[in-house]
């Protein structure tokens, strides 16, 4: 059912199943027809864990939205809450029950935390007299989610607001748990390496619960060889460049949502029937989008320019395939086509689907104020003119263009200049509040608490040296056939995969000076392993290193790894962890304040 | 080997009993057995017996005393019974006593005499008082059935789980029943009594008279009842020396048997083995013992002393002053072996080794035999099982070492069935010891309701922590369930010791522990806060990894801020906020305060649940802090949530303002400052114009004045905002083509030369479709921009011109990307020979 999740070197099935087996032993326990209440946000994450048909399987008959006053009606004997452990959803669940008390049969309530039973909202259940009214209270630990078979989530969106801007470590808290719970699995991860302040407590954080689980000392062969720990603030500049691979596109224009995509239904019409144009379809086509499609898993971590070929090659060859039928004479061959057909019709129409994303993505690429935002993102990334006002910032606040691309360019344009010059900095911000108003200060506040923005410390600017050591600009990208990382935005070579390929081969020692420009400690932790569980490397084998970045991960980050995981001569095969599948959009966004 | 089968006595053709000693009690006693109350567990479990207990007088040294002892008669505990007369006892499954009192209460002591609690068997009881009582076990507990004084029943089925059950009355009761007894059917306990002739079955619904199928005639009165240890079988003593055996249900009778005295028994119990065919009941007389099957003859045994017999899985134990003996079926593998004469292969291999060990030839003579039967696995199997049977190690060793020498002979044996053979008795042999005095069989042993773990359990309850813990490592039990365990048991029993110093005890037990896995310091910690140990709790706690234990027990102990900082360490937000909340609640305002400011985790952590739930603390803490840039953003965010009117949203800024300044934060005291400045324009704005201005940016405002045609206003705006001179350009010159005044457009475009060129104009004229005009633009756009503005308005000629004579391949290829076949043929031609004449030279 999730087969795709098992092609990786690590198979994450093993986890998908273990969070399912962990599910259906809840849902058992309430004996019964149920009807489950939703954490509207939980939906997403929870349909790639388990479809409605498993919870039908165990008497789930309705399913609601949490919301305030009466539950709908529903005959059913469990009423279970599926929540986040947050005191305002606490509050709903509390005026659900109370309400539901005075009328109808008595029934069942139950709830659900996840990813962890907190403490502070039993309380307020308590304090607001209903928290007897559960039979069970339980918490579900869905951590890390998994996306495909190398990626997993915890899709906790406010993660890196909470760590860097509000000080609260809870979504750190989880991170290490769900770290635990695959080492459980997949056995202890016997080397830590880390780099950030946020790192260093995930890492501490497991070194102590790690003491505190000893006895149920596992015994399972290390599927990791090691972890590494990133700060998403030691590179702030990554996702706020434009991922320029097909799925970094995608997610760019259109925001892939737990896998799943909206796309603009014109280009979906159904073209057989003549009849043109008939009822052209008006809801948003979705479509989910993993390795499971293969087309997908070949051109999903290309660059962008490169899958035009790939697809009309591909159009080619099932066409050639379709006229192979015409060759069939005997039964035997036509038995054998047909037997290949669905296969055939299935790939067909994957092609169709990502010809379709493909124009209208080409659409938007090809564009004028496309072209200029990249040519002004370029230059900055490669050091040029990040000192001064840029024209094509100002032209775009004076034309209103939306806000967060704005912010964006000002924010990598301070990121590449280790801060902003005072006057600039101060001009960008009275433009933006006089353009899109003074209640956006609060949102500039916020991108300065992140470091996003920021005035340049004793005029000094890092970034060049950072470049330099680090070759984050590579003048000679070949984005069809790459040979380096730094084909997924056409240039630039993302910081943190680049720390990830320099920690693997030669070692960090060679950049300890770099290391130390950039925010937070670095360290290397060891797990001691039981001798019997020693690895005794086959020749030529690759490491297998499982990467967790704290506080979010873009998809062309993604596939800067897929790449090194593929390169023949790597050595090393990543497993990619994160707080949140993100983009530079939605991370601006979850910064931004609002107070209206 | 003739003189081996001495104790054994035939009960029918097929099977035997044999009665052997465990112990010679050691216990030293002055009174008679028959002078006191008596309760010894099953499963080799601890004898109680109290003294005196039918002594009314109040004199202490008249006062009832309770001795408790171990199976070998070693005493554990005495103490002088204080409380009221006692009716009976009765060990529970988990070994505790239960004293059951003439006013029902029930009160329950460990097995060193430790008092640990009491329970009342209900009103009724109290009123009637008890007659009779009996304790029972069943797979779900033990219980307490009670007879008062009304001849009515009471019981609890599991007084681990108190529910008290009335049963019902039996109609035209006026006596105590001459015998009762307890059953347990279908998950269900019952009661069986027999009054005169008659027999009555109570359950929880109803009253039943039953009668046994088959009973002989005459009987006008039961004398004893007795019911096996798993409650499937039942025996009943008539007044005419009669004994019925049958099914516990009364559908089927097993045997009768009639014994010719009339006498009631002392004691009748059920002797016998699971999965065994034999029924057998034993019954004793003041000084005879008989056991009695469905076989025409008896076994008897003279009994020189008072004895008291103790039914068990697979037997009777017999104790008295002097010695404590076991009465069993002899186990079918035994019987095999030792019988005299047996041909069974396990015999012969025990002979064989025998003569092997004499060197002698026969030793082949007998393999041979065995083998050419192809008996010799079975021979092997033999002789483990029957060593199991054996209480003597000698016996033991010899029947293992004739396993051994058989399985030299077999090419795959498995060796399982050998080595847990040979741990097993190592650890029976262990506990069978008369220090220790447990004296299990193996049956019991290895029975499914006592597994290894009970019987840890057992030894750490009488405090035997090293033998339990070389058990552990004899056995290989992994660390949670075997040693750490022990010692969690140990350090609970150390914390209790009042006479060592805390830091003794701590160090004591960190030394013993250190970090074995699986150790909960925090249950240690908990038993020594209740011991009122407070100091040593938190000392043990140190040693405890798991904050999640920690934390509420130091909150229990009223150590707060301990507990905070243990919290803030485990990196458990949800664990800091309880204990946050509890310091809230704890401590005044101020002291709060001053502890939040040294945990800098909590406070950003109290932060942000004063941020949804107590806007005003939240002000408090950035005050006491003085953070002013936060202060000014929480007023900013005021300004926003509490205020509607103008004036207080106005004020709300000022304070912001004032807290910017304060925070040296000059950029956003004056973006606030402009922004008040902003509002109150807006709203005289919408006083003197109408319409919505409120809340729309500086750049917003000033397009809705141009879209309302009052430039002059927007352009003073623009003045006093310093709008730069770049966007003003924009902003006018989107408003103005939005309204489609062109002639307004072509004015502002000539007030002075655009600061943003003339491209601008051409593109949003072409965004409104208006040709016309874009090309009026097209001809001042500068020459950079020209080609790309010809282009917009559609003139591919006069553009290929200009990039022709730009000389610029860039400009030329992008007009050719925009001619089209048709209509712009000479065109593409003629860059193309512009490129060639290029290329040429």
């Amino acid at each position: 059912m999730a087969a795709h999740l098992s092609y990786g070197r690590v198979n994450l099935n093993v986890l998908r199943e273990a969070v399912r087996r962990e599910l259906r032993e809840f849902l058992d326990k309430c004996a019964g027809s149920k009807a489950i209440v939703w954490d509207e946000y939980l939906t997403g994450p929870f349909g790639l864990i388990a479809q409605y048909s498993l919870l039908k399987e165990h008497e789930v008959e309705k399913m609601f939205t949490l919301k305030g006053n009466r539950l709908p009606a529903a005959d059913v004997k469990n009423i279970i809450f599926f929540v986040r452990p947050r005191l305002e959803l606490m509050d709903i669940i509390a005026e659900n029950v109370l309400s539901e008390d005075r009328r109808g049969p008595a029934r069942d309530f139950h709830i659900l935390f996840v990813p962890r039973r907190s403490l502070l909202c039993e309380q307020r259940l308590k304090d607001l007299g209903v928290l007897g009214s559960f039979i069970h209270r339980e918490e579900y630990s869905l951590d890390l989610i998994p996306f495909d078979g190398d990626l997993l989530s915890m899709e906790s969106e406010s993660a890196f607001k909470e760590c860097y801007l509000e000080g609260d470590q809870t979504s750190l808290y989880h991170a290490a748990k769900g770290l635990m719970t695959l080492q459980a699995l997949y056995g202890t991860i016997p080397q830590i390496f880390g780099k950030g302040e946020c790192a260093r407590q995930v890492a501490n954080m497991m070194i102590r619960m790690k003491r505190e689980f000893t006895g149920s000392q596992n015994s399972i062969f290390p599927v990791f060889d090691n972890l590494l720990l990133l700060d998403r603030n030691v590179d702030l500049l990554t996702p706020l460049a434009t991922q320029l691979t097909y799925e970094g596109l995608i997610d760019e224009i259109y925001g892939i949502q737990n896998s799943y995509v909206k796309l603009p239904p014109e280009k979906f019409a159904p073209k057989k029937q003549g009849d043109g144009g008939k009822d052209l379809p008006t809801e948003a086509k979705k479509l989910q989008l993993n390795s499971a499609e293969e087309l997908y898993a070949e051109i999903r971590d290309k660059n962008f320019n490169a899958v035009g070929s790939v697809l009309s090659k591909k159009a080619k060859v099932i066409s050639a395939a379709f006229e192979e039928r015409h060759n069939a004479k005997t039964v035997g061959e036509i038995k054998q086509f047909v037997s290949q057909l669905p296969h055939m019709q299935a790939a067909r129409g994957s092609l169709a689907n990502h010809t379709s994303i493909a124009e209208l993505i080409k659409d938007v690429t090809t564009s004028e104020d496309f072209f200029d935002k990249l040519t002004v993102e370029q230059e900055f990334m490669s050091g040029i003119d990040t000192d001064k006002v840029n024209n094509y910032i100002e032209d775009c606040i004076a034309q209103k263009h939306p806000l967060i691309k704005v912010l964006r360019l000002v924010c990598l344009q301070s990121v590449c200049n280790s801060g902003l010059k005072q006057k600039v900095l101060d001009y960008y911000k009275r433009e933006i509040l006089q353009t899109y108003g003074y209640e956006h200060i609060l949102t500039l506040h916020n991108l300065e608490k992140a470091g996003l923005l920021k005035p340049q410390p004793g005029g000094r600017n890092n970034y060049p040296t950072i470049r330099k050591t680090l070759r984050l600009w590579m003048d000679d990208v070949n984005e069809q056939n790459p040979t380096d990382i730094s084909y997924v935005y056409s240039g630039y070579a993302p910081l943190s995969v680049r720390l990830a390929q320099l920690l693997s081969r030669p070692g960090w020692r060679s950049i300890e000076e770099v290391l130390r420009i950039l925010p937070g400690p670095h360290f290397e932790e060891r797990q001691p392993l039981p001798t019997g569980l020693q690895k005794k490397r086959q020749p030529g084998e690759n490491r297998v290193t499982l990467i967790f970045f704290l506080g979010g991960v873009t998809f062309a980050e993604i596939a800067a790894l897929r790449f090194l995981s593929q390169l023949e001569d790597g050595g090393t095969e990543y497993v990619i962890a994160t707080t949140k599948l993100m983009n530079g959009t939605s991370w601006i966004e979850a910064l931004m304040e609002r107070p209206f | 080997m003739d003189c081996y089968t001495a104790n054994w006595n035939p009960l029918g053709d097929s099977a035997f009993y044999r009665k052997y000693e465990l112990y010679s009690m050691d216990w030293d006693l002055k009174e008679e057995l028959r002078d006191c109350l008596v309760a010894a567990a099953p499963y080799g479990g601890p004898i109680a017996l109290l003294r005196n207990p039918w002594r009314k007088e109040k004199t202490a040294s008249m006062r009832p005393v309770l001795d408790i002892y171990s199976a070998s008669g070693m005493p554990l505990a005495s103490l002088l019974w204080k409380s009221g007369p006692v009716v009976s006892l009765g060990w529970s499954a988990e070994e505790e006593l239960l004293c059951v009192q003439e006013d029902g209460a029930v009160l329950v002591y460990g097995l060193h005499g430790d008092f640990r609690r009491h329970f009342s068997m209900g009103n009724e009881v109290l009123q009637n008082r008890v007659l009779d009582a009996r304790i029972f076990h069943t797979e779900f507990g033990s219980g307490v059935a009670i007879l008062t004084g009304a001849h009515r029943f009471t019981l609890s089925a599991n007084v681990g789980d108190l529910k008290l059950r009335r049963m019902p009355e039996v109609p035209g009761l006026q006596s105590a029943p001459s015998c009762w007894t307890t059953l347990c059917q279908d998950r269900v306990a019952q009661i069986l009594l027999a009054v005169g002739p008659d027999l009555y079955l109570l359950d929880h619904a109803a009253c039943s008279a039953v009668t046994p199928p088959g009973l002989a005639p005459g009987v006008s009165s039961f004398l004893q009842m007795a019911v096996s240890f798993t409650y499937r079988h039942l025996a009943l003593f008539t007044d005419t020396g009669y004994i019925w055996m049958g099914t516990a249900s009364l559908k089927e009778k097993l045997c009768e048997f009639n014994c010719n005295i009339r006498a009631p028994p002392k004691q009748m119990v059920w002797c016998s083995r699971p999965r065994s065919k034999e029924r057998a009941v034993v019954v004793a007389w003041e000084r005879r013992l008989m056991v009695v099957g469905d076989a025409p003859e008896s076994i008897q045994f003279v009994l020189d002393e008072d004895s008291y017999l103790v039914p068990e899985l697979d037997g009777v134990r017999i104790f008295s002053r002097s010695t404590h003996e076991f009465l069993h079926e002899v186990p079918v593998a035994s019987e095999e072996i030792f019988k005299i004469a047996s041909m069974a292969p396990g015999a012969l291999l025990l002979e064989a080794q025998k003569e092997y060990e004499k060197e002698s030839q026969k030793a082949d003579e007998y393999l041979r035999e065995i083998q050419e039967l192809g008996q010799l696995t079975q021979a092997v199997q033999q002789c483990i099982e029957a060593a199991g049977h054996e209480h003597q190690p000698d016996m033991q060793k010899s029947l293992l070492r004739a396993a051994s020498f058989g399985k030299c002979f077999l090419d795959r044996f498995p060796p399982d069935s050998f080595v847990h053979m040979c741990q097993d008795l190592r650890v029976l042999n262990a506990v069978r010891d008369y220090h220790i005095g447990i004296p299990l069989t193996y049956r019991k042993y290895r029975y499914k309701q006592l597994t290894i773990q009970v019987l840890l359990d057992r030894l750490v309850l009488r405090r035997l922590y090293p033998l339990a813990i070389q058990i552990c490592e004899y056995l290989r039990l992994p660390e949670v369930q075997g040693v750490s365990r022990i010692l969690a048991h140990w350090a609970c029993y150390k914390v209790q010791q009042k006479d060592v110093s805390d830091e003794d005890v701590a160090r004591a037990i960190n030394q013993k522990l250190g970090d074995t896995p699986g150790v909960s310091y925090s249950d240690i910690a908990a038993r020594a806060y209740g011991c009122g140990r407070t100091e040593l709790a938190i000392k043990l706690l140190e040693y405890e990894p798991r904050s999640g234990e920690q934390v509420p027990l130091l909150l229990k102990m009223k150590r707060s801020k301990l507990a905070l900082s243990k919290a803030i360490e485990s990196g458990d937000t949800d664990l800091v906020f309880t204990v946050l909340l509890h310091l809230k609640n704890e401590l005044n305002r101020g002291d709060f305060f001053m502890t939040l400011r040294n945990q800098p985790m909590a406070l950003s952590l109290y932060r942000q649940f004063c941020k949804h739930q107590e806007l005003e603390t939240l002000k408090d803490l950035y005050n006491q802090d003085d953070n002013h840039q936060e202060l000014g953003s929480f007023h900013i965010r005021a300004s926003y949530a509490a205020e509607e009117r103008i004036e207080g949203r106005v004020a709300a800024l000022q304070t912001a303002a004032d807290a910017f300044y304060k925070a040296k934060n000059e950029f956003a005291a004056k973006a606030t400052e402009d922004q008040m400045r902003l509002l109150r324009l807006q709203r005289r704005l919408e006083d003197e114009l109408g319409g919505q201005f409120l809340d729309l940016s500086l750049h917003d405002t000033a397009t809705t004045l141009i879209l309302g045609g009052h430039n002059k206003r927007a352009e003073q705006l623009a003045r006093d905002f310093r709008i730069p001179d770049k966007r003003l350009w924009w902003l006018k010159l989107t408003a103005l083509a939005d309204l489609e005044d062109w002639e307004e457009l072509e004015k502002f475009s000539k007030s002075k030369k655009s600061p943003i060129g003339y491209l601008p104009f051409v593109e949003i004229c072409m965004k409104q479709h208006n040709k016309y005009e874009a090309k009026k633009y097209a001809s001042r756009v500068g020459p950079e921009q020209k080609v790309k503005a010809l282009l917009l308005v559609g003139d591919v000629a006069q553009a290929a011109d200009v990039a022709i004579e730009h000389r610029n391949e860039a400009e030329l290829s992008l007009v050719l990307s925009h001619c089209t076949g048709a209509t712009d043929g000479a065109t593409a031609d003629k860059i193309q020979r512009a490129r060639a004449q290029a290329q040429k030279k």
